[in-house]
């Protein structure tokens, strides 16, 4: 996504250039809808959220100080929708986003530890692998789901997904790591090279051992064919 | 370093928000750690898997709808200027 181009097209809509404002909405719309699909994992819901932000994009536009790129800003308003059609479900749903009570507990220790038979993007078909990932996240708690999407698949800085989501920076921080390591251990579960599955002993046990220091080998040595 | 450590600062060492002798100390508990190096490098993949798997296509029906909710309300909005 160009910036500059944004920023052109941006001065365009202000001026009143429609054109201007639909190409605008062709360079984000794929994008809201992503994050919405990923926020909401609701067809319908998540449409609605991209209508809502585009016309909330042409009713503001011309309050847009562009401070922020315009791709953050629609982010942001996107965010900001999909999280509220998640606080209305809250009355069928249980876990509230703010929940903070089970945070404090130890960071559960990765339990299968292989590398990956290569890259899954290239060894699984789209479906297949589309299928893998949405179970693995599907199965994570709302509030772990929520932050690794803001954060790691849309880029926001921990304040900001701390300030989006009305949780702590720290919170955001533990939910992160709580996410990636429970994402790495599904996906592992799936991708994972079980020939050389380095069993879970670590601080310098497993690295004297020969299947771990093979496992590496094998994958560096597939890596630079 | 022990892997405790590793895994309590495992997100700020992937985003790269430690100082370098931070970094440094946990790149040695990774040159003699197969497993945690393999779980550095597995969290890595994960993040990069899904970032790069936004394959979410809008559904036709909702892009035609969308422009057409778009083109009314911008032709309102002029004639209220």
């Amino acid at each position: 996504m160009e910036p500059d181009q944004d920023r052109e097209l941006v001065t365009r809509a202000k001026a009143g250039d429609f054109e201007a404002f639909e190409s605008l909405v062709g360079r984000h719309e794929r994008r809201l809808y992503a994050l919405s699909m990923s926020i909401l994992r609701h067809r319908e819901d998540a449409e609605n959220v991209v209508q809502t932000t585009f016309l909330s994009v042409l009713e503001h536009l011309k309050e847009f100080r562009e401070e922020s790129s315009f791709a953050t800003w629609v982010s942001r308003i996107a965010t900001h929708a999909a999280l509220n059609v998640l606080r209305k479900r809250k009355g069928l749903e249980t876990v509230p986003i703010t929940e903070t009570q089970d945070e404090d507990g130890e960071i559960p220790h990765p339990e299968h530890v292989a590398d990956w038979r290569g890259d899954p993007a290239r060894v699984f078909e789209q479906q297949e692998l589309r299928r893998v990932l949405d179970e693995a996240i599907d199965a994570l708690p709302e509030k772990h789901r929520l932050v690794f999407i803001l954060r790691d698949v849309e880029g926001f800085n921990v304040e900001e997904t701390a300030s989006l989501l009305g949780i702590s920076e720290a919170n955001v921080k533990v939910r992160l790591l709580r996410a990636r390591l429970a994402l790495r251990e599904k996906l592992t579960r799936v991708f994972g090279d079980a020939a050389h599955a380095i069993t879970h002993e670590h601080d310098g046990e497993a690295a004297r051992s020969t299947p771990a220091k093979e496992v590496l080998r094998s994958y560096q040595s597939r890596e630079t064919r | 370093m022990k892997c405790e450590d590793m895994l309590r600062m495992l997100n700020d060492y992937v985003d790269g928000d430690v100082d370098i002798s931070v970094c440094k100390e946990f790149e040695k508990h990774l040159t003699g750690c197969d497993p945690c190096k393999v779980v550095v490098d597995t969290i890595r993949k994960t993040i990069t898997l899904y970032k790069g798997s936004e394959v979410y296509e809008v559904p036709a029906e909702f892009h035609t709808r969308l422009y057409e909710t778009l083109r009314r309300k911008w032709d309102e909005t002029k004639k209220a200027d």
